[in-house]
């Protein structure tokens, strides 16, 4: 349990993991997370489950690595073990029939909205999938999505890679030159979030989006992960991650995800520091 | 037997007669100096030393109908392990704890013994009670020092099988009693290690997590299968646990920290008890960076509460290195529901109280970190439901503390994951419980059981295993007779959980 069979670089420092948790990919629904702790030091790592197979037993992580446990995460390689996976945490995404589907994802939120396409998809929606990337080098599981989705626009913010521009430009294009969509759903960086729900609040589209606040143990047991909906308070990990984008406090968001920052600057800079030392002992010890 | 026991002084004693009894002093129990311990997380009691162990131990009288026994939530043979500790017996004396309660070195560091079997010994009316919780811990730290913890006999196998659900002091007894009776266990925990709150939340300081390791250890060689990770109500559903298990016992515990919905509360810095203490105790920030997960490094932290719970946090707080640690409290300190030797201790290592003080809000600063706490004055009214004299708001009394931490901790309510994915299981609607009957801690659900603070909201480890024991006794009955609407257990099923 919890071997790595695979791990991919998909762009720069996002990592594609196939993680062995039968019991997870027989159970997991489209919208839900595992936590996952590397190692006996490690902290719990809350990241969505962006792709699961039954049958194989196997479950899909993408990771970008932001911080010591997540670097630390891209050494691994196949055969390697994940001291702990547990999930899948967090209530399904809410998925119906309702016509048409803008899936919006931004960045590394691709990946937690393949999963998302694909239900949407499957209960007969039309989803048009709109993804973002800073850069072409930085856009990741484009085929995947066309796969899942029945129509894919990329934007880049550089122009490197198709519209430039940002997702809520596409949006905002979309909607005028073709309509409203019925429902929108936009999973990404928080700030992406919040441009996308206000721009569909202007237009009256219902729309949800996927939180990543900072949590720990994923059962609602602390609280950690605390998001103000509407003037309420809800704990992300148990009445989440999705949330109607109209109500959510982005901005509170924002600031609850830095509140470590400087300890984990710290923690990353000492992790860069040992990974180096040891690689000079590895080039002495060659040299010897 | 230990070499440096004193046998004249131990025959000396024996020999004295109950008036004589009752003038020794109650022993004092060597700790670590306050100074010393705001530095470290260890254990702040070293523990008795057997001679003074045994002088304690005579004090007891040995009363013919021991109102200790009925002031233990388990029904421990008090007079029984304490009388063996005074012939240094110290062997004997686990044993007669034993038979009953299966993790004295938790009870006797964790008990609330001065409103259980310390307040209804005969002794407290005259003076200090024996120090029951200090002799428990004693004869089960000495066993296990001398490496002397055996594995409880098992039954035979009955071909039944039980599923609990958490690993916490409610899920531990009940293990253990089921095992005992023959049956196989497993236990589902939803983190990466077992013992719930005794893990989790009670901190190193009070409770060392090595404890905690050895019971359980002995929890699985006696076979009790524990899965970890698995969060039962996200992986699998209590249904499903009854489709390969013969009865579910649900010990799942009181994971819902309660917050006071006051404006700011959610600001950075804003902690719930549960989170504050599970990264320090859990996940070791204490020790960061060597562990990777932080926690607020404060200079001043106000908690608010006045249960153990809230002190626990203080006292890490201290540790943690904040400079000035307030504890806020709406009313005085009679009134606190924290153990008195906690809040004495808390006291002691320069936790400052601020009695007779609310919160109202939390004001930020332009990064959205709490930066002060608004407070109002409080003076106590009439009493209330709880007995307890109601505090009052101070017209005009708002005045605010400067603050970079606010810590939670006035109370849990009860895990909702699994009452909220359950079929047919009945919930209090307003306490969120799980509703049980407390004689045969059955639910509404067939084969369901339930004990701990899921049953009855926050309460102490000692009523939780009181709850697993007897729960072990009703699922004893219900295996062998299929019989499950009782209101009470028959008499041949109300004895020992060993079945």
């Amino acid at each position: 349990m919890n071997e790595i069979l695979e791990n991919v670089v998909l762009a720069d420092s996002v990592n594609r993991y196939l993680v062995a948790a039968p019991k997870i990919a027989a159970r997991r629904k489209a919208g839900q997370f595992v936590i996952v702790r590397i190692d006996e030091f490690g902290e719990r790592i809350p990241l969505t489950i962006a792709d699961a197979d039954p049958e194989q037993g196997t479950i899909t992580l993408v990771v970008q690595a932001v911080g010591k446990s997540t670097a630390q995460m891209a050494t691994l390689k196949p055969g390697d073990r994940l001291l702990d996976v547990v999930g899948p945490l967090g209530a399904p995404t809410h998925i119906e029939r309702v016509g048409t589907v803008a899936v919006v994802a931004g960045g590394i939120g691709i990946a937690p909205a393949h999963p998302v396409a694909q239900a949407f998809k499957q209960a007969g929606n039309t989803v048009i999938a709109i993804l973002g990337a800073r850069s072409k080098n930085l856009l990741i599981m484009e085929d995947e999505m066309r796969r899942a989705a029945d129509e894919v626009i990329v934007c880049t913010d550089d122009g490197s890679y198709g519209c430039p521009g940002l997702v809520t430009h596409v949006l905002n294009d979309l909607i005028d030159t073709r309509g409203k969509p019925d429902q929108v759903f936009a999973v990404g960086p928080v700030p992406m979030m919040k441009y996308v729900s206000l721009l569909t609040r202007e237009y009256g589209i219902p729309t949800m989006v996927s939180l990543n606040p900072i949590m720990m143990d994923g059962t609602g047991m602390c609280g950690g992960c605390r998001v103000t909906i509407g003037g309420h308070t809800k704990f992300a990990c148990v009445e989440g991650p999705d949330f109607d984008g109209h109500l959510v406090d982005f901005d509170e968001l924002m600031q609850r995800q830095a509140f470590y920052k400087e300890q984990e600057r710290v923690a990353y800079e000492r992790y860069v520091q040992r990974c180096r030392s040891q690689e000079h002992i590895a080039q002495a010890n060659q040299s010897l | 037997m230990d070499q440096e026991l004193d046998r004249n002084e131990i025959e000396r004693l024996y020999n004295l007669k109950a008036k004589e009894r009752m003038q020794i002093e109650r022993q004092p129990m060597p700790e670590q100096e306050p100074d010393v311990r705001r530095a470290n997380f260890s254990e702040v009691p070293f523990g008795y030393f057997p001679m003074a162990a045994i002088v304690e131990a005579n004090r007891c009288i040995q009363c013919k109908k021991p109102t200790c026994v009925i002031g233990c939530p388990v029904g421990v043979n008090i007079p029984g392990f304490v009388r063996r500790i005074a012939e240094g017996d110290f062997e004997g004396a686990i044993h007669v704890i034993k038979e009953t309660n299966m993790l004295p070195a938790i009870c006797g560091r964790v008990c609330p013994q001065e409103q259980q079997c310390e307040e209804a010994c005969v002794l407290a009316k005259k003076g200090q009670a024996v120090a029951i919780g200090r002799l428990e811990r004693f004869a089960a730290d000495w066993e296990r020092e001398h490496g002397l913890a055996d594995v409880p006999p098992i039954g035979a196998d009955t071909g039944k099988s039980v599923g609990v659900v958490g690993s916490g002091p409610a899920g531990l007894t009940v293990a253990i009693d089921l095992r005992r009776a023959g049956h196989a266990v497993t236990i589902y925990e939803a983190l990466h290690l077992p013992g719930g709150v005794l893990m989790y939340g009670i901190p190193e300081f009070r409770l060392p997590k090595a404890i905690v390791n050895a019971e359980v250890d002995v929890v699985q060689q006696m076979g009790v299968d524990i899965e970890y990770n698995t969060i039962i109500g996200q992986i699998e559903t209590v249904d499903e646990l009854l489709d390969r298990h013969d009865a579910v016992f649900l010990g799942t515990g009181a994971g819902l920290p309660w917050f006071m919905d006051l404006p700011g509360e959610n600001l950075c810095g804003v902690y719930s008890a549960n989170e504050y203490l599970t990264r320090c105790n859990l996940m070791r920030a204490y020790d960061f960076p060597n562990y990777d997960t932080p926690i607020a490094a404060s200079e001043r932290i106000a908690v608010v509460g006045g249960g153990n719970v809230a002190m626990d946090v203080a006292r890490t707080a201290v540790r943690l290195g904040a400079e000035e640690v307030y504890l806020i409290y709406r009313r005085s300190e009679a009134e606190m529901p924290a153990r008195l030797e906690e809040i004495h201790h808390a006291k002691q290592e320069g936790v400052i109280l601020k009695l007779l003080h609310n919160p109202v809000r939390y004001i930020g600063d332009e990064q959205g970190r709490v930066c002060q706490v608004e407070c109002v004055r409080m003076e106590l009214g009439e009493p209330d439901a709880s007995g307890r004299r109601r505090p009052v708001v101070v017209e005009g009394s708002e005045h605010t503390i400067d603050v970079d931490t606010v810590v939670v901790a006035i109370g849990n309510g009860p895990n909702p994951l699994v009452p909220r994915t359950t079929d047919n299981l009945e919930v209090d609607p307003k306490r969120g419980t799980v509703v049980t009957n407390l004689n045969t801690m059955r639910t509404s659900k067939r084969g369901v059981f339930a004990g701990g603070d899921i049953a009855v909201g926050a309460a102490t480890v000692i009523l939780a295993m009181g709850h697993g024991r007897q729960a072990a006794r009703s699922i004893n009955h219900f295996l062998a007779t299929g019989v499950w609407d009782i209101d009470e257990l028959p008499e041949a099923f109300r004895e020992n959980g060993a079945g």
